[in-house]
Parts: structure tokens; sequence; C-alpha cells
């Protein structure tokens, strides 16, 4: 289990140490300094083993988190520990900053000793933390310190903590009782990121999804909620079972996808989604991801990227990068950015595009080419010219990918929500009274083309 | 870096190298900096001439890039344009980024070279020192093909500044140092040599070094330099403190300079013109003499400068060994250093000491100062120092002194530091012999030496103690009684045990009159270690055991009850079991005249150089035990030992060297030697001895099983695959059957027809290709390994080379019968499939039974036959659980197959069956008759095979057990 948690600025000085356990000593922090922030070669393996203590480690901008441990844990769930620990300190007091961690330590250290016992994580969901960690984070430049009227946390009365204590020792830690809400609203986020790597000829070499479904929920007493998708094996369960009109277009249609696999949030109940695939659930309170999953067939490619670089002689190349969006007319990507790298004698470079804006950025030895929007089945064009400055080097430009930004409006995955009904018995509304809310958004994860 | 003056401060570098002193990660500074590179190259783009100040300022900066550790591949154009600059700073530059950055096969070099020729040719003192600078930076083998002629004319040139021909003396050296081939001095040498006299001092001292160098690779073409050099020193020997103004170092004139000097000398031998020795010796009592004069300051570096030149002088005194008086001073100008406060003074007295304590002048002298050095060795805190003492008493050592200084190293030793033990031990084990007087004292110190610290003791140093008492007749007696006593204390080290194994064992007889130390008391003390002792000290006890069955007859039965016993007999070691069953059957076997002959005592060991001493050399490396020494050490311990100067024993680094575990041996038997290898000495009555117990002796046991897969590689084919591990199981498939699939992988299949008649068989074998791709250089071999080859006829025809992608391949066996065997010929095939080599080695399914003829008998016939056959040679039988069902006719087809007949109704019991058949080869037939007896209860079977030859009946029960 984790024997000790450090938080690291970027020069390697110790903001949080909590230690858990009494193998761990002090020079474990000086060892991971020394050993991995500290390196003289860059240290790109997270995890790092130094005089067998093991150090898995996470950076967040220019902060180190450490988590240290001297046994032999399950490092994925030490990871998945450490990005928790952000997601909670973030909803706490914002961006995980420097500044931040120092205004905020008091509290930092209160939920490390709530939200692991002994090296044992324990309950993480932010929503239940809230309810008896109620010291408000310091946010950004406020320096002033609130001297927050419940600083000691024993405003609570009694009969409130009882409440907390059952709620979180109860079989349902994660959403408390009696929440009441004048209109109860649901707002439901698909977010996937497409990764691809294609050859210069077009040819898809790899391609992934991998998406995230959030869920933010206001709604009162104790919902029981099922979330249906188009997915194919549910698909094809409902077509042969019940065999009507709608479930044997669906199938046929192309409109279910393969899930490759997928984890889901630990108000699901799983014994009934391993039964039946149905995914049903009592929500937390707010904010939480309900699912992941990942997907590798009939992705939808938002982007094509056609690289065209020519070499002239040994001082100059020319390249030319067309790219096609590939999605409905009426759909708006944003944020693309094209990245385009140089080869490291680089002396100059001439860039004509028709569309956004296009610059040579030599801190990053790349041409980098920004749209602001771009509908579907259109198409854009660059060409640079290149001037290089001979060296004496025989080693030949390897020529790195040609990488892609873009935020889009739909699944990539061609994921797509059928329902999600709410039922709740005790209160009186009914799932048409619920206002539910659903977007979905498809970003680039790494998106390169070979050129 | 001069740049920072004014007007010339490169306001961008400084930007710049603060920027990335700012950086808050690694990322920003390389942000920054390929920021900055690429700045840079647009620069150098070459599209508008740079002036020499951006120039310089961008190479500089490229040189901080590259300081930082990255890669800079460019800019070298600009550096070697700033070398033609007229300017100072940017020529600086220029050849600073050269220097560092141009590796010597770049396509530069050309031009750099040229840019350097101009400077060199140039009348500027400062150019010209620039490239002397760059050439002995670079100092790569192009620079020296392209200078090496240049140079020396600079440097001996009339007109050349004073500061230039420093530069360029200095940077001959370094060209000489990388290339020799390449500098050739010639026709410079004498005027080289010249330069000794300079007016310029620091001409001197550059061109000194550069001669010394020289003189070392070819001395003769520089002898000219010695009296040169002596007038020099003695010139500035005899000037005062003030004379030299700008070489005069806190009152000490041109230290530097005079070490050189001296150490120059030191290339030479004396003088022979007796003008120049005179000015020399005086020279040299004039250094000594100022060396005993008060201090002229307080200040370190006064007596720093002051020493320097005192020591290199006695160095230079030591080297020459010709003059008694001066040695003799220095040794006692050394010996005040002996008690100086500064410790390095302490250890360079003590290592020059060691030096003099070899010269025969000044030996005497050092020997003064035996009490310091003790005292040195006992009391200083620093380990190198004490290290120092003690090769200085080694050094100073000889027959008057040596009992103290044995006595004094050996009291050190039970705290010295654990680096120098070994060294110490050695020290002392070769001046113990060296100047043993009697030997008595000699074997009482080593005792004591292992007794002190016996972990250090190396085999060398008791092997050699044993050879020493075994040459000497005088102390065998006294050691035994020694080692007897030493033996007694409680924990004695192992090497003492070893050492009173072997001298008990020899000489133990010569102290068995004490009742005290009585044979069996003796033993006992001996035995009482056993149990403690590593196996090689085991093995050698042993030894020691056997021996004593010779020397006292009495204790003949307890010692056979030692060795008799499990943990001898069955000893898990090796070495240890053969030791001790050989010795118990030679103890009961063999008269005591034979053991006498065996166990007689060792012969005295042939005369060697002492092997401590070899290994003394080896530890220290060659050259600092002084060669002088050494003979004076062989010279006098000739004449002390009278020819007891002895090498490493014969019989024991002869065992060493062959045995992985080294033991030393009494009887000369090697561990790793068969039984029968008996001693050459031993008569051959031993080795009929020998030979009748290897008999017996279960490791002569042959090695043969059957189908053990460990066959030996056949002669024919020498990269014969070994046989696949499931080839056993393959051929126990064919035992009962004719025909079949002998093989298959993912690529082939071997099938398999044969018949049999007589002792005569033919056998088809179809190679099968399975895949769509032919096999090339298919072929295959059939081996008969070891004397199968004279059991049995293969004949073979080679098959094509070529095998189609789904084509089928046949190939016909003849095979012939000569006589009974029990291994199976081996079939190697080999082919290359898309490239890769395929090696397959099989057995071929050839076994006995193959050669049966069926005979049909009545019940009576075959009783009365069973009977004839009841020799229990003749007999083979086995009891073994049922691997497959026990189905009567699966049973009944088996055993036909086997190619017997199946007797019915023979056997009172009708659950059994019986057999029999007429096994046929060229040379004989032998008759076979099998009875298998299952009980279905217990799942076993009994099968008993009896013929008339006994190899018969055993190969083929191993075979049938197999099948049933």
């Amino acid at each position: 289990m984790i024997g000790g948690l450090f938080i690291y600025n970027h020069k390697g000085e110790v903001l949080i140490s909590r230690v858990y356990r009494d193998d761990i000593g002090r020079n474990a922090v000086d060892a991971f300094r020394v050993n991995v922030i500290h390196a003289r070669q860059q240290v790109r393996s997270p995890v790092t083993n130094i005089a067998r203590t093991s150090f898995f480690h996470v950076k967040r901008s220019n902060i180190w988190l450490a988590a240290v441990t001297k046994q032999n844990v399950n490092a994925a769930m030490v990871f998945e520990f450490l990005y928790k620990m952000c997601d909670v300190m973030s909803a706490y007091f914002g961006k995980i900053s420097e500044e931040n961690i120092k205004n905020n330590f008091v509290l930092i250290y209160e939920l490390l000793d709530e939200i692991l016992d002994f090296g044992y994580p324990q309950n993480s969901e932010t929503g239940a933390l809230k309810t008896f960690i109620t010291q408000q984070g310091i946010k950004g430049q406020v320096r002033l310190l609130l001297l927050h009227k419940h600083k000691y946390g024993n405003t609570h009365t009694k009969e409130e903590q009882s409440q907390i204590t059952s709620q979180v020792t109860g079989q349902i830690g994660w959403r408390r009782e009696g929440i009441k809400y004048r209109r109860n609203e649901l707002f439901l986020d698909v977010l996937e990121s497409v990764n691809l790597l294609m050859s210069p000829q077009g040819q898809v070499l790899s391609a992934h999804v991998s998406g995230r479904v959030v869920m933010k929920s206001y709604l009162s007493g104790m919902p029981e909620c099922k979330f249906g998708m188009n997915d194919k094996i549910v698909i094809d369960k409902a077509g042969k079972g019940g065999g009507t009109d709608e479930a044997v277009k669906s199938s046929s249609g192309k409109q279910s996808i393969a899930i490759d696999d997928c984890t889901f949030h630990q108000c699901v109940r799983l014994s009934k989604f391993d039964s039946e695939r149905s995914i049903s659930f009592i929500p937390p309170d707010g904010e939480y991801e309900l699912m992941r999953y990942r997907t590798t067939k009939d992705i939808i490619l938002p982007f094509r990227v056609i690289p065209l670089v020519r070499e002239v002689g040994r001082t100059k190349l020319e390249v030319k990068v067309v790219i096609k969006s590939n999605f409905k007319p009426s759909l708006l990507a944003q944020k693309i950015e094209v990245r385009i790298p140089t080869p490291l004698n680089t002396s100059g470079v001439q860039v004509i595009c028709m569309k956004g804006k296009a610059k040579y950025k030599a801190s990053e030895n790349a041409i980098v080419w920004k749209i602001k929007r771009m509908a579907g089945m259109k198409e854009s064009q660059i060409s640079a010219e290149i001037e290089l400055l001979p060296t004496n080097d025989k080693k030949k430009w390897a020529r790195p990918p040609i990488s892609m930004n873009f935020e889009v409006p739909f699944a990539p995955s061609g994921l797509k929500v059928r329902y999600l009904k709410v039922f709740e018995s005790k209160l009186n509304y009914s799932d048409h009274d619920v206002i539910k809310w659903v977007r979905y958004i498809g970003r680039s994860g790494i998106y390169e083309t070979r050129c | 870096m001069p740049a920072v003056s004014k007007g010339d401060g490169m306001r961008g570098l400084a930007v710049f190298i603060s920027d990335i002193r700012n950086c808050k990660s690694k990322e920003a500074e390389i942000k920054r900096i390929n920021k900055e590179l690429a700045n840079i190259r647009s620069k150098f783009k070459g599209d508008k001439a740079l002036d020499g100040y951006s120039k310089k300022k961008y190479v500089c900066k490229l040189l901080f890039i590259f300081l930082l550790g990255h890669d800079i591949d460019f800019g070298h154009m600009e550096a070697v344009n700033l070398l033609s600059s007229n300017k100072y700073t940017e020529k600086q530059i220029g050849y600073l980024f050269i220097s560092v950055l141009v590796n010597s096969n770049s396509e530069l070099i050309r031009l750099i070279n040229n840019a350097i020729k101009n400077d060199l040719s140039s009348r500027n003192p400062t150019f010209m020192c620039l490239a002397l600078h760059c050439i002995a930076n670079v100092g790569s083998r192009e620079m020296a093909e392209a200078f090496a002629g240049e140079i020396p004319r600079i440097l001996v040139a009339g007109d050349t500044m004073d500061s230039v021909k420093q530069s360029a003396a200095l940077c001959l050296l370094r060209l000489y140092k990388a290339s020799p081939d390449l500098v050739l001095m010639g026709e410079w040498t004498s005027r080289v040599v010249h330069l000794l006299n300079d007016q310029h001092m620091g001409v001197v001292t550059a061109a000194i070094s550069l001669i010394t160098c020289l003189s070392q690779k070819n001395p003769d073409e520089f002898k000219t330099c010695v009296s040169l050099a002596v007038s020099r020193l003695s010139r500035i020997v005899s000037s005062a403190s003030t004379d030299l103004q700008d070489y005069t170092y806190y009152f000490v004139p041109a230290p530097w300079l005079s070490c050189k000097l001296l150490r120059l000398l030191q290339c030479y031998p004396p003088p022979e013109d007796g003008a120049v020795k005179g000015r020399l010796v005086e020279c040299l009592e004039t250094i000594l003499n100022k060396a005993q004069e008060p201090p002229k300051s307080k200040k370190v570096q006064h007596s720093n400068a002051k020493n320097a030149i005192l020591f290199e002088a006695i160095s230079l005194i030591i080297h020459y060994d010709s003059e008694p008086n001066l040695l003799v001073r220095a040794c006692n100008q050394l010996g005040q250093f002996l008690q100086h406060r500064e410790t390095n003074l302490r250890y360079l007295a003590l290592e020059s000491m060691c030096t003099l304590a070899s010269s025969e002048f000044s030996h005497e002298a050092v020997k003064t100062h035996i009490e310091t050095v003790i005292n040195a060795l006992k009391t200083e805190r620093d380990v190198s120092v004490r290290q120092r003492a003690a090769d200085l008493l080694y050094a100073m050592c000889d027959r008057s002194n040596a009992k103290q200084i044995v006595a004094e190293m050996l009291s050190y030793l039970e705290t010295a530091d654990y680096s120098i033990r070994e060294e110490m031990v050695l020290k002392v084990a070769i001046l113990a012999e060296k100047y043993a007087v009697d030997y008595s004292w000699y074997v009482d110190t080593i005792l004591n030496l292992i007794r002190i610290a016996g972990d250090y003791v190396s085999e060398e140093v008791w092997y050699r103690v044993i050879q020493i008492v075994i040459n000497r007749d005088d102390v065998q007696g006294y050691a035994a009684k020694t080692v007897f006593e030493a033996l007694q204390a409680p924990a004695c080290h192992e090497n003492m045990v070893k050492v009173g194994g072997y001298i008990l064992g020899e000489f133990g007889n010569l102290i068995a009159g004490d009742p005290r130390s009585s044979p069996l008391v003796q033993f006992n003390l001996l035995h009482s270690k056993f149990h403690l002792c590593s196996v090689p000290t085991r093995a050698l006890l042993l030894s020691a055991y056997i021996k004593f069955i010779n020397l006292f007859p009495e204790t003949k039965a307890t010692i056979q009850e030692v060795l008799r016993s499990d943990s001898q007999i069955r000893n898990s070691d090796v070495e240890l079991q053969q030791r001790a069953v050989e010795y118990l059957k030679l103890s009961s076997i063999a008269s005591t005249d034979v053991l006498a002959t065996v166990l007689e005592e060792m012969p005295p060991f042939p005369e060697r150089e002492s092997s401590i001493l070899a290994k003394l050399k080896k530890k220290k490396g060659p050259g600092v035990v002084p060669v002088s020494e050494l003979e004076d050490g062989k010279r006098e311990g000739g004449e002390l030992n009278g020819g007891g100067e002895r090498g490493p024993d014969s019989a024991m680094s002869a065992s060493n060297a062959s045995t992985p575990s080294p033991s030393a041996d009494l009887l000369g038997l090697r561990s790793a030697a068969p039984v029968s290898a008996a001693p050459p000495s031993a008569g051959s009555l031993l080795v009929d001895v020998f030979s009748e117990s290897g008999a017996g002796a279960p490791s002569a046991a042959v090695s043969d099983d059957g189908f053990l897969s460990s066959v030996p590689p056949s002669a024919a084919s020498e990269d014969l695959a070994p046989p696949l591990p499931e080839a056993d199981e393959l051929l126990n498939k064919f035992v009962c059957k004719n025909n079949g699939v002998l093989f298959e992988n993912q690529l082939l299949q071997i099938g398999i027809k044969s018949e049999y008649r007589q002792n005569l068989g033919r056998m088809y074998l179809f190679y099968g290709n399975k895949t769509s791709v032919q096999f090339a250089s298919f072929s295959t071999t059939v081996s008969c390994p070891g004397e199968l080859q004279s059991q049995l006829n293969v004949q073979t025809k080679p098959v094509e080379p070529l095998v189609e992608g789904g084509a089928q391949v046949q190939q016909v066996l003849n095979i012939e019968c000569i006589t009974d065997f029990s291994e199976a010929p081996l079939l190697n095939i080999k082919f290359r499939y898309g490239g890769a080599l395929q090696n397959i080695t099989l057995k071929l399914p050839v076994t006995i039974n193959k050669f049966f003829q069926p005979t049909e008998m009545a019940a009576t016939d075959f009783f009365q036959r069973w009977k004839q056959l009841s020799q229990p040679q003749q007999e083979a039988q086995k009891i073994f659980k049922a691997n497959h069902g026990m189905d009567t006719e699966v049973l009944k087809a088996k055993l036909l197959g086997l190619g017997t007949a199946l007797l019915e109704n023979v056997d009172p019991n009708p659950e059994n069956y019986v057999c029999a058949g007429v096994i046929q080869t060229k040379s004989q037939q032998v008759g076979v008759l099998l009875r298998l007896e299952p009980n279905a209860q217990a799942q076993m079977y009994r099968l008993t095979l009896r013929s008339s030859k006994d190899t018969v009946s055993k190969r083929l029960c191993d075979l049938l057990a197999e099948q049933f």
C-alpha cells in the first residue's frame, strides 16, 4: 500500500509531505528529488525504483505528485488514486499550482487524512468529501485568508453528523439522503478523444477513441437511473429478443458501436451490467464520471491530413499540407491547430495559407497553423517554403509526423445516448419532469499523419 | 574571456545567458535554445554579410549552447571566418570554438590549417601564440602532419619572441606525445638542446619538458644536454634568491626549472667528464646544504618548493648510486623528515628511503632509522604511510635485524589495516624464509603467522612451509611437535589444519614416542577439526589418515571405521567420497608392503624460485620491488639455506592446475582422474589392486541405459542436432508396429513403412513437405552411434536435394542385423526452409524385436525351455504399472506385433500371456521366452523374459515395459 505522498514544486522543494507508514524514511523525499526531478536525463517512466523503494509520480503543470511505497502494490491503483487526488484538489481550490498548494496546505493535509488511511485509499468522491470537509479552498489570487465560520468543522449539529456518518459508512456512500431541488436537472457530456496514426498515403496505421461519459445531476431524493446507449451487444440482443421494427433498423443501419472495454463509476451496479448489460445506478449529487470506454472499430475520423513534402536541393524544402473536414456540413469544428515539424537546420520559413493563421515557431521547431472554425466537408491548405542551412552533419532529417488538434461537436466513435431514465418512487416526480441535457464533444488525442 | 571589456561586451550573449539561467524548467530552457538557434541560423543564412562583432557573438552563443550539452551542427564556417579577422578577440573566439568543437575528420580542417598557417607566418606574436595553442589543443594527427615541420623552425628561429618559443615548445611536446612518429627532430636536435642556454627562464622551462620527453625516447641524440643542464642547474643553485627576480618563488630560485633539470638528469647515467661530474656533485651538495639552512619564510610554499628540489635531488643521487657520501647524507636528511609534522613529507621520506635501502652504500645508514620506522608503523594514523613504513622495513631487512623486524611485523599484523594484511603476510613469509638461520625459528614464525592472520595467508605461503619442512630433515621433528601443539588450541585456522594434517601425516611418527602425542591422540586431534573444515581440507585430511594407517598400523581399525562411516563413504561430494572409498579399499586389500610403497614419504621438492616471491611480485607489479634487491635476496638465500631455496611443490601446483578444487594431495592422485589411473611411481601390483577395486567401485559404473538420449555424436556428421526430446517416445510407438507416422511438425511429416525377414529388414521413409514452399538442400543421414556400428548395418541412398511444396519424397533403407543391439540408429534431416536451416534428429524405430521369428510350441516344450534358461543373468524381470487399459485384445495385438508367437493354453493361469520367438541376427540366433502376468486389481503387470543372451533379455524387457 502507499507508504507516503509528497508534493514538490518544479525546483524540487517539498510542499506537502505525508508519510503513512514507518518503512518510508525522510530520505525518500530527497531520493526522489535527486533521482527524478533533478536527474540528468529526463525521467520518462512514471514509476521509478530507488533503493528498493518505488516512486509513482504524476506531473500537473509545474507540480510533482509522488506516491511512495516499499511494497509491491498495484501500480494502476496508485495512479488512479493520484489522478483522483488531483481531481479532488482542483474541485476544492481550482488549478493545481504552487501558490494554490501553499495557500491550501491545511486543507490538503486534511484531505490526505481522509482519502488515505494507513496507505489504503478511501472514499475520494468529491461530493461526499465536501459534506464533511467543509473548509473552502482559497482560489487563485485571493490572498485574504477567509476565516471561514466553519473552520474547525464543528458546526454540524449532532443530527447532521450522524447523518454524515451513516452515509459515509453506509451502502450508498456517494449520495446523502434528503436532497431536494426545485428543478430536477441533469447534464450529460460525452467527451471523446480520438487518436490516429496515418501513413502519408492515407492508410490508417492505428486509431482508437477513448471516451468518457460525464454527468452532472441535480436530482431530488434517491433516484434510480438507467442509462442506455447504442452498444452493439445490447442492440443485437434487443433485436433478437424483441424483434421490433426499430431495433432491427438500428442494428442493420450501422447505428450501433462495438465497445472494446469500459469501466464504471462505483455507483453503477456491475452485477446488473454483467447479466443484462444495462447500466443502472443511483447517481451521486453533482458532477462525476459515469463511465470510461474505448473503441477501435468504425471510427469517424473528423479530419484528413494530406502532406506533400518536397526537398529542393540541400537548402530548401517545400511543404504543402491539405486538411479536409469529414463530417456533416452543418457542424462546426473548433480550435483547429496543425503542427508541421521543421528540420533542425531551418534558417527561414515563408508560409501562405488560405484560412486561419500560420506561424513558424522557432522555439518548438514547428510551423503552427491555427484555424478558429471550420465547417464539415470543407478543405483548406497551407504551403510553406523552408530554407535550410547547410550543415556538415550527414544525418538525414527524420521527418516527424504532422500532428493536429481540434474539437468537434459529435462523438467520433459514433456513440449515441439512447435514453437516460430517472425513477424516483418516493418523491412525486417522474422521468418526464426531469430536464435533461446531452452534449457530445470530440477532441483530438494524438492525431498524427506521417509525411 | 576578455570579451567583457568596455565597448566589446556582447550584450546579446549576456542576455541570452541570463535568460537561460532564469529558465524555470528544462523544457523552457530547450525552448529558449531552439529559438536562439533558429535566430542564429537565420543570421548565418548568408543573405547579407555579418560584421565581425555579430559573428563573434553568435559563435560565442553556439559555443555556450554546446557547452550546455546540445549538439551543434552548423556555424563552423563562421568560426573559421573569424580566424582570418585581425581583431584579437574575434580571432580568439574563433580559435576557442575550433579547439572545442571541430573534430579532426571535419572537412573544414583544410581551411583551419590554412588559417593557422597564415597566423604562424605572421609576425604578430599574439596571433602566433593563438595558433600554437589551437594546434596543441586539437592535437590531432592531421594537425601533426601539417605542422610538425613548421613548429621546430619557429622554436629555434633567432627572431622568435620568447613567449612564442614557450608556446612552440609545449605545442611540439603535445604533438610528440600524440603522434611521436610524425615529429622528427633530426636536424633541430642540437639547436633545441641549446635552448637550455636561453636567456629567458620561461623558454628554458618549456624547452626542458620537451627535451626530457624526447630524450626518454632516444637518449643518445640528446646526450649533450647533460652538461648544459648541469651548468644551468649550478647557475640556478648558486644564485642568490633575488637574482632571478620573476622566477624566484618564495625565496627559492626557479624551483620548477630545478626540479625539471634534476629529472632530466635522471634519464642519463652519471656524467663521465670529471669536471661536469664535479660540478654536479657540488650542486647536489649545495642543495643538501640549503635544505639544512633555517627557512627564510614560514610560508608553506617556501618549504614545499625547497623540499621538492631536495627530493628530486635525492632521487638523482639514488639514481646515480655512486656517491657514498651523498647517499649517506641524503639518508640522514630523510631521517629528519621521518618525524616531520607533514604527513606528505613522512610519506615521501619513507618512499625515498625504500629505494635508498637497496643501495649497498646507504643500506647501513638506512638501518639506523629502524626504530623510527617501526614506530611509524605502529603509531602512524595514515594508512598509506603505514604501508610505506612496512615497505621500508621489508627493504631494510637483512640477517642482522631479521628477527626483530619479523617480530615487529608479526605483532603489527594483529592490528594492521585489512587492505594491507595480505601483502604483509607475504612479506613476513618471505623475510622469515630468506633470513632464516635456524629453521625452528622459521617454522615458529610461519605458524604464528597462520595463527594471527590465517585468513590472509594465501595458499602459496603454507605450500612453502611444507616444501621447506619436507626438504629439511632437521626441522621435521620440531615442525611436527609445534604443529601438534598449535592444533591443540580450541579454535585454529583452517590453514593451520591443512599444515597440521600434512605434516602429521608425513612426520607424525617422529613425535609418536611421547605418550602425550601417541598416534591415536594425533589422529583424534586431527579428526576433531575435520567437521569444521571445507571440502578441500577434508580431502587433505583423508589423505593424512591413510598415511597414518601406514605410519601407525595400530590406528588402522579406528581409521577404517571413520572411512567406512556414511558421512565419508556416502558423502555428497564426489571427491571426498572417492577418496574415502579408495582409501578404505586400499587399506583393506593391499598388504603392508604395498601400503608402504604407495604411502611413502614425499620426495624432496625440486628447487625453484619461491612461489611467494613470485606472488608478491605479481601483486605489486614489476618494478616496485627493486631488481637488485631480488638478486640480493636470492644470493643470500642461496648461501643461507644451503640449497633450501625450493620452488613451489610440483605435486601441489600440478594438482592445483589440473583440478577444479585445489587440494594438496598426499598421493599425487588427481581428483578428476579415473580410478584405474594409479600413480606411476607405484608398482604393477598396485595397478592390479586398483583395477580390481575399481570394478566394484560405484564411481566406475558404465553409464549405459538403453535409449538414453545422451548418444555420443557420430563422427560422420559433426553438426548433428541432438535427438529431439520426444524421440524416445516416438520410438516406443513403433515397438509393436511397423508402419505409421514417425514424426510430424508444421513443416515436415515423416511416414514409415517397414518389413523384416530373418535378420534383414527394409524400411521405406516418406518425407512429406507440408508447406507450399520448397525445401532446399534437403538431406538425410542415417548414423549408428557408438558400438551400434558393428551391430547393425544400414544402407541407404541419398534423396533429392529439393522437395517441392506439398510433395513427398521416398527413401529406402536396407537394414541388416549383425548381432543383438540395444541402441537405435539416428536419422538426421537437414533442409532449408525460407533461408532458415532446419536440423532434426530422430531415432529410427529399429529395435531388436523387429528381427523376431515366431516359434510355436506346446506347453511342455515351453516349460522345459523355460527351466533351461534359469540362470539369473538370462532372466530379466520387471513389475510395472499399467500405462494403458488392460484390454485383452489390445494386449494380444501388441504381443503379436512384437513379432513373437502368442502361445495359447500354455500357462496354467489363463490370464497370463506366454510368447516365444527367436531373434535372428547374422552371427547367432537367440531364443526368447516371454511371460506377461497382468494383475487387474492392482493395475500392474509382471513381465518376465528369458533368453539365451542376457543383453537381449534386458533390452527386450526395457522395451516392452513401456508398451503396456
